[in-house]
């Protein structure tokens, strides 16, 4: 193909197929139907200019808002200014096509497939050395950019946990939908299973059939901070979290420290191990400071019209000791409140016997939290099921803190 | 221009340049990467998927091209709950109970007739998705999914035949197919993700807030006797918010337009912070956004504004 001058009518196809595998390489979900539209498209549009060019290869590859800066760049070194997209355009326009910028033919096509070779090799290396140059500044800064293992526990009690939260009864809480499913309880008709029915016995009795409203596990949001003092509880938690992404379809769960990270994807990896590793690999900053009132800030804006749909149920895992203002906090869990159906703060704090809602952040979030729970052994989490499935009412009332205090 | 054509609604554009007129004639300020889109739409017969916040005119794609295309538009607004029969057809029970009760006071027996009797298109009910694969005097209808995201995930899964070979099969009948695929724009505000497979059979296009230039034509245009200067500061205003302020809800375009029609019924010919922030729930939708912008800060925008205006000057 880097023989084949650029004005020959087969070069366009195989610069956008060239095109469509740099982008794949990038980690755009480019499937070979995606390729045949594209080729189609640029034939159908009669582009005129590279604007144009741009926008309808945009229409075709990219499927999600997050995907525009990937294909911008890639777009930008592959298209580069080489004369590549006007003699493209020469080729599809019937007028005589104006002679190309003076640029030295012979050196284009070739430059291009080594660009996109390099492209490809360079992507694919990205990804892997972020990991070596995090673990050798593992020390120091606020914000400490390591890649920690969940291992770090001891062998014994890692395996104990993981075993017990696999055998976890997880809970069985249901939401009633707005959708009618088949039924054998005599509830509502269903009128088009019924006469569907009686017309395969030949018409003579209508037996009716019923329906009733579907039920779904609610969607659930986890926010796990992964502060110094937090990151032990979180990391057994996300095991939790995996055995409950497993289980039902809506679980959404971010991560955050000093900034916030959405690693749900993570998460849905079959195997628990491979799971969590992924989770620290995309996490910069492990076990650094924690500034909740503005990860949840980025929450609200960004996130929460995004995974709340369906009255999400919250859990909030941190310990609440905050080094922004306590102001922002409460407006931030304010809103994050009003957001969710319910939300749920797990604070391993409370293992303590003499625990007292002291702490200024603290006191901020409580009133804006519909139940307050510990985090800090199997048999809390076990009480957490239960209270999900919607026994154990009562407990974890956060005005019982605040009154003790008060 | 004779009956006949009259009749057929006007043909598709046939160059990005031309669907551009075709959506400014009829007073929508498009971008050229959305006609590029469309028009990619309209000529490979693909629908069209339109993702964006609230308020940025994505509906109104489909309005204003059923209007200047002269096609009929049929909508399907999304809700929780929607199903095939509410969708896609019902059949018409009480209808069939009665032909039934006939059938046997007439004495006929013949069970496989009756059957195919029972479930002929004389009792279906039509809803919209059956409606859009029907052929229509005007030509291929556009049809319009709006909100997508509203309804259930186990909802798409219909859609998906629909939305590539422009057909729905119904199991007593069979499959009825469109003549010409209609024209099918599909809108979401992305409180959720819809699932892959939906959107790989549609052309893709996030419906982003305008620049200032283009929300300033789209004022203009959309609020008559609208006095130059308000409309100017009015976007200077809005396009500072959506930049500078992280708000939990930014304004959209329809409220930018709301706004600048609030001020011009007030007679106002030019911004100043008390009208400003006694108007303010025109454009910001949260308690929580207008007591941050509300008094000293909608002071202080206003008069950045008027010393950058007079600087520009």
């Amino acid at each position: 193909m880097t023989d084949t001058p650029a004005t020959e009518p087969g070069a366009l196809a195989d610069n956008i197929v060239h095109f469509a595998r740099a982008l794949r390489a990038a980690g755009l979900p480019v499937g070979p139907a995606a390729v045949i539209d594209a080729i189609r498209a640029v034939e159908v549009a009669g582009i005129a200019s590279r604007d144009d060019f741009y926008w309808t290869l945009h229409s075709i590859f990219v499927k999600k808002r997050d995907q525009h800066a990937v294909f911008e760049e890639a777009f930008r070194i592959f298209w580069r200014s080489r004369g590549l997209v006007e003699k493209m355009l020469a080729l599809l326009s019937p007028v005589a096509p104006p002679r190309g910028e003076p640029q030295k033919p012979k050196a284009a096509q070739a430059r291009v497939a080594n660009a996109l070779q390099q492209d490809t090799l360079r992507q694919a290396k990205e990804t892997k050395p972020e990991i070596e140059i995090d673990a050798s500044f593992t020390v120091s800064g606020a914000e400490v950019l390591q890649t920690k293992d969940f291992a770090q526990m001891s062998a014994a009690e890692i395996a104990a946990a993981k075993t017990a939260l696999a055998r976890l009864i997880l809970p069985v809480d249901t939401v009633r939908q707005r959708r009618l499913v088949a039924s054998t309880a005599r509830a509502r008709i269903d009128p088009r299973r019924s006469l569907r029915a009686s017309m395969r016995a030949g018409g003579d009795m209508i037996a009716l059939k019923y329906r009733k409203p579907a039920e779904i596990h609610p969607p659930i949001v986890a926010l796990c901070d992964i502060s110094g003092s937090m990151s032990q509880y979180t990391r057994v938690f996300l095991h939790f979290l995996h055995a409950l992404t497993e289980n039902r379809r809506k679980v959404h769960t971010f991560l955050f420290g000093t900034r916030l990270s959405n690693v749900t994807r993570q998460l849905a990896m079959k195997d628990p191990d491979e799971a969590l590793d992924a989770c620290t690999g995309t996490v910069e900053d492990w076990s650094g400071g924690t500034r909740i009132a503005t990860a949840l800030h980025e929450f609200n804006r960004k996130w929460s019209r995004r995974v709340m749909h369906g009255g999400a149920i919250v859990l909030l895992i941190t310990d609440g000791l905050e080094r922004d203002s306590e102001e922002d906090l409460a407006v931030e869990m304010d809103r994050l409140h009003r957001s969710c159906r319910k939300l749920v703060w797990l604070n391993p704090l409370l293992r303590f016997d003499r625990f007292e809602a002291k702490a200024r952040g603290i006191r901020a979030m409580l009133p804006h939290v519909d139940e307050f729970r510990p985090v800090h052994s199997l048999e809390a989490v076990e009480d957490l099921c239960n209270a999900l499935a919607g026994d154990g009412k009562g407990a974890g009332n956060p005005r019982d803190w605040l009154r003790k205090v008060g | 221009m004779n009956d006949e054509t009259a009749l057929k609604g006007a043909a598709l554009p046939q160059s990005i340049d031309e669907t551009l007129g075709l959506l400014s004639s009829a007073g929508y300020v498009a971008d050229r990467a959305l006609a590029t889109v469309l028009y990619l739409a309209l000529k490979m017969k693909r629908p069209l998927f339109l993702e964006g916040e609230a308020g940025v005119g994505k509906t109104e794609i489909a309005k204003v091209l059923s209007a200047t295309l002269g096609r009929d538009l049929i909508r399907l607004q999304c809700y929780e709950g929607l199903d095939v029969s509410t969708a896609v057809y019902e059949w018409n029970y009480a209808a069939q109970m009665v032909e039934i009760r006939m059938a046997e006071a007439a004495g006929e027996t013949d069970r496989g007739e009756l059957a195919q009797d029972i479930f002929s298109e004389r009792f279906l009910i039509e809803r919209p998705v059956l409606k859009a694969m029907r052929p229509h005097l005007s030509g291929p209808p556009v049809f319009l999914i709006d909100e997508l995201d509203r309804a259930d995930e186990a909802f798409e899964a219909f859609l998906l035949e629909v939305l590539s070979d422009s057909q729905v099969t119904i199991p007593e009948i069979g499959t009825i197919r469109a003549p010409e695929p209609p024209i099918v724009i599909i809108t979401t505000n992305r409180t959720r993700e819809i699932h892959d497979a939906l959107k790989r059979r549609c052309l893709y296009h996030w419906v982003d807030y305008p620049d200032a230039e283009r929300e300033l034509t789209i004022v203009r245009t959309k609020v008559p006797g609208v006095n130059e200067r308000l409309s100017g500061e009015v976007v200077a205003f809005v396009q500072r918010l959506r930049k500078e302020y992280e708000l939990f809800k930014q304004p959209g375009v329809a409220e930018t337009i709301d706004w600048a029609t609030a001020l011009t019924e007030l007679d106002q010919l030019a911004l100043n912070p008390e009208m400003v922030s006694d108007t303010l729930g025109t454009l910001l939708k949260y308690q929580d956004d207008i007591e941050r912008i509300q008094g000293s800060e909608a002071k202080k925008i206003v008069d950045e504004l008027k010393k950058e205006i007079v600087a520009g000057m």
